[in-house]
């Protein structure tokens, strides 16, 4: 009797040690390779786009903050660089250090949560245990900042929320001066072990032109040898004040994304030490109160009218002039975008955000196909998808 | 017969017992949803430790868990899948809602989020926050355990639940 071939569908996720969130894939195996993969998002769909559109284009930020997690102040950046566009504002010089040094330090953050449970996939579980250890320092800053650890809302429209607080330039230097240990250690644990390499290595493979036509960014794109950063492409925020490399690799597989993240921290260590360094004195918001609320402290108890304007931004927001904008900028897995539409009122018209998960999360069943079951983990981890910021 | 007090005996009921080892042994669902999940592995990572309250063997499969930490907004699309892993869990088992998403909603009152996630599976403790640091996530551990140690959670309320809801 011939044996007749048939092939297996295995439903994966949403809950799923590998999937980094609520990630469902619908897998054709067979035998123990992948012959199709399908992705079904949507199980964290939040309406975060919508939500936006009922808040105050301050309010907003705090939605904003809660797609992509792990580096919330990115998500701020783009969101608050595309509403000042509308606004025609430019931000004073601190500011825009500030932002940059932040911003910087999330995509450590970020990088850091990918490595660690990128290696606990492949089995690793201390590296884990480290990176989250190392994580925590960069937390501790921001919540000395900002007031918490996570979502701080940090950008406002026109400004920050506070300046920094006593004793910041400090702390991060210390930081900063352990950061060479940090990664020298994680070479040490990974890049020398052999189970790592191999499975990284010929893993999860996207060549060029098919990254370029899924409209792939981030490390995902730059491993196949496309040199695009916005930060290099369309400087934001003064990003054009700072000397920093873009790493490129040209294999497109998983072990040249290890590698960039990990060359990526060290190019963001320097931003930031570059930043703290010279960072200019002076105001950190916009002298207007019809956008950035007067200091409580030094005007709204001693003046009326800056009461009035402190309860009229808090009561109904600012308007701002009917338009659209677009701000992209390099956020940890690519380019997140923000297309704000504003129509005359105090609230968004709409928001639209491009996700670079979204758009890296396609490039999965094409990494996958033909491929074994275990490489579909490497691939997951390899693209560095956070499901808060595919489906929003 | 002297004393028991200095022979190698402890008196003790098989309930207490029972209540004694569950407490000291919670195995939470390895289950993240969202923001607070990032935070609820900061609770298990090296500077919070979570394994100081026995509760540090998240399992994978639901199978193997007695708690679940809903980390995170549910999404509607979410919410059967979380009430079947809820109904894989073994009893005696229990829920933490962590955070402002799964506890009420959070920011997002909207169509896409369950208004918190005590309308599909009963919840024991509520852990404020968006998203609660670390601490609180012990804290809402930690009573768990004086819950369970005070008893009177019944064991197969997830049945019972599901009866009144009018699922099989
Ligand atoms: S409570 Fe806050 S941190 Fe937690 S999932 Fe909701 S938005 Fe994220």
């Amino acid at each position: 009797m011939a044996e007749e071939k048939r092939s297996l569908t295995l439903n994966m996720g949403p809950q799923h040690p590998s999937t980094h969130g609520v990630l469902r894939l619908v897998l054709e195996l067979d035998g123990e390779v992948v012959r199709r993969c399908e992705p079904v998002i949507g199980y964290l769909h939040t309406g975060i786009e919508k939500t936006a559109e009922n808040l105050t284009y301050n309010q907003a930020v705090t939605v904003i903050d809660r797609m992509d997690y792990l580096s919330p102040l990115t998500n701020n950046l783009a969101y608050v660089l595309a509403v000042e566009k509308l606004l025609g504002i430019t931000v004073p010089p601190r500011t825009r250090t500030i932002r940059v040094m932040f911003s910087e330090l999330s995509r450590i953050a970020s990088h850091l949560v990918w490595l660690g449970t990128a290696a606990m996939d492949m089995g690793a579980m201390s590296v884990f245990f480290y990176c989250f250890r190392e994580r925590e320092k960069i937390l501790d800053l921001i919540e000395m900042t900002a007031g918490t650890r996570m979502n701080p809302s940090y950008f406002r429209v026109g400004g920050l929320l506070a300046d920094l607080p006593d004793g910041f330039s400090d702390k991060l230097g210390a930081l900063l001066d352990e950061f060479p240990t940090w990664l020298q250690n994680y070479r040490d644990l990974l890049g020398s072990n052999l189970l790592w390499v191999e499975r990284l290595r010929g893993a999860a493979v996207i060549s060029k032109e098919d990254a370029l036509a899924y409209g792939l960014t981030g490390q995902t794109l730059r491993s196949t040898g496309v040199d695009l950063d916005l930060r290099k492409a369309q400087p934001y925020s003064g990003y054009e004040d700072f000397t920093f490399n873009v790493p490129v690799r040209q294999h497109g597989d998983a072990y040249d994304r290890y590698e960039l993240r990990l060359e990526e921290m060290v190019e963001s260590a320097g931003i930031v030490r570059q930043a703290i360094e010279r960072l200019p004195d002076g105001p950190w918001h916009i002298d207007d109160w019809r956008i950035f609320p007067p200091d409580k402290h030094q005007h709204v108890e001693r003046d009326m009218e800056a009461l009035i304007y402190h309860f009229k931004l808090f009561t109904q927001g600012f308007k701002v002039p009917p338009g659209e904008a677009y701000q992209g900028v390099e956020g940890p897995r690519g380019e997140i975008g923000c297309y704000v539409v504003a129509d005359g009122t105090a609230r968004p018209m709409r928001v639209r955000v491009r996700a670079p998960s979204f758009y890296n999360l396609q490039s999965l069943p094409l990494m996958v196909k033909d491929r074994l079951i275990a490489d579909l983990i490497t691939a997951i981890g390899s693209i560095d998808i956070v499901l808060g910021d595919v489906d929003r | 017969m002297g004393s028991l007090e200095d022979r190698p005996f402890l008196l003790t009921s098989v309930d207490r017992m029972l209540r004694w080892a569950q407490k000291n042994s919670i195995w939470p669902a390895q289950f993240g949803l969202a923001c607070c999940a990032i935070e609820m592995m900061s609770t298990a990572a090296a500077r919070f430790d979570l394994a100081r309250f026995g509760a540090e063997v998240m399992r994978a499969s639901p199978r193997q868990a007695d708690l679940m930490i809903v980390a995170g907004r549910v999404a509607q699309k979410m919410a059967p899948v979380l009430r079947q892993i809820y109904d894989q869990m073994p009893d005696p088992k229990w829920v933490i809602s962590m955070g402002a998403c799964a506890s009420c909603g959070g920011v997002f009152n909207n169509y896409a989020i369950l208004q918190g996630v005590d309308r599909v599976v009963p919840v024991d403790v509520y852990v404020p926050g968006c998203p609660p640091t670390p601490e609180q996530l012990l804290d809402g551990i930690i009573k768990l355990q004086q819950k369970i140690t005070a008893g009177g959670i019944p064991a197969n309320r997830g049945h019972a639940l599901a009866q009144t809801a009018g699922r099989p």
